[in-house]
């Protein structure tokens, strides 16, 4: 089992981590995938996403702990991105590979959900000029909920 | 004392320094009275050592410690 968890501070391309990451598991079954990219539109101009160092990284790792806890996991890799981004560019890439796809697609879907609205991030977006801190949005909490059980 | 999020806007800057010790009430009555309406929130958490205070009226800070207040998380 590896895990491949880290904060970025400059843009990085996915399709490279992921195609490393499958041939780092080839003998792996099922290997599922999810990019979050800065959405454009809104007239966002660009994204920020600040953090505090004492707790993100741990909590992405504790987060990566929980999901091995969960599904029999072969490899994960976790990576963020942290400071501005322009509308387009990759903000998070997550990866799980498995014996079988369920549990790399499950693993993927709980990682996204809970860091929707448990991480250790704070977002704000520029729209003309200004800047515009993101609150919470219930949704992410009724996503989070999905796992409780 | 470092501020995150929107609280770094309310207090107009990143950090401060206070003297050790220093529990809530004095933390309280040192930050600018913005900051201090917003730390009433209960979603509101603090970290001192890099470590959550599971309770913020609770903290008890010593001198070198780095205690960080922080908002409501927007997700990554």
């Amino acid at each position: 089992m590896r895990l491949d968890i880290r904060l970025l501070d400059e843009p990085f391309a996915p399709d490279q981590a992921f195609g490393a990451f499958t041939v780092a598991f080839r003998e792996s079954g099922g290997i599922a995938s999810f990019v979050g990219h800065v959405r454009p539109g809104n007239g966002v101009t660009a994204l920020e996403l600040s953090h505090y160092e004492p707790l993100t990284l741990p909590g992405m790792e504790e987060l990566a702990r929980a999901a091995l806890a969960r599904w029999p996991l072969d490899g994960l890799l976790l990576w963020h991105r942290v400071g501005v981004m322009r509308p387009g560019e990759p903000i998070v890439l997550v990866a799980a590979a498995a014996k079988h796809r369920r549990a790399a697609i499950e693993a993927v879907d709980f990682v996204m959900d809970h860091l929707k609205s448990a991480a250790w991030f704070w977002k704000r977006e520029q729209r003309s000029g200004e800047w515009h801190w993101i609150e919470p949005r219930p949704e992410d909490h009724a996503d989070l909920a999905r796992w409780s059980t | 004392m470092v501020f995150l999020g929107r609280l770094r806007d309310l207090a107009e800057r990143d950090e401060m320094a206070l003297p050790g010790p220093m529990d809530w009430q004095v933390l309280l009555q040192a930050v600018p009275s913005s900051v201090r309406d917003a730390l009433q929130d209960d979603r509101v958490r603090v970290a001192c050592g890099g470590n959550l205070v599971a309770d913020k009226s609770q903290l008890n800070a010593v001198d070198g410690d780095e205690v960080a207040l922080l908002p409501p998380v927007s997700g990554g």
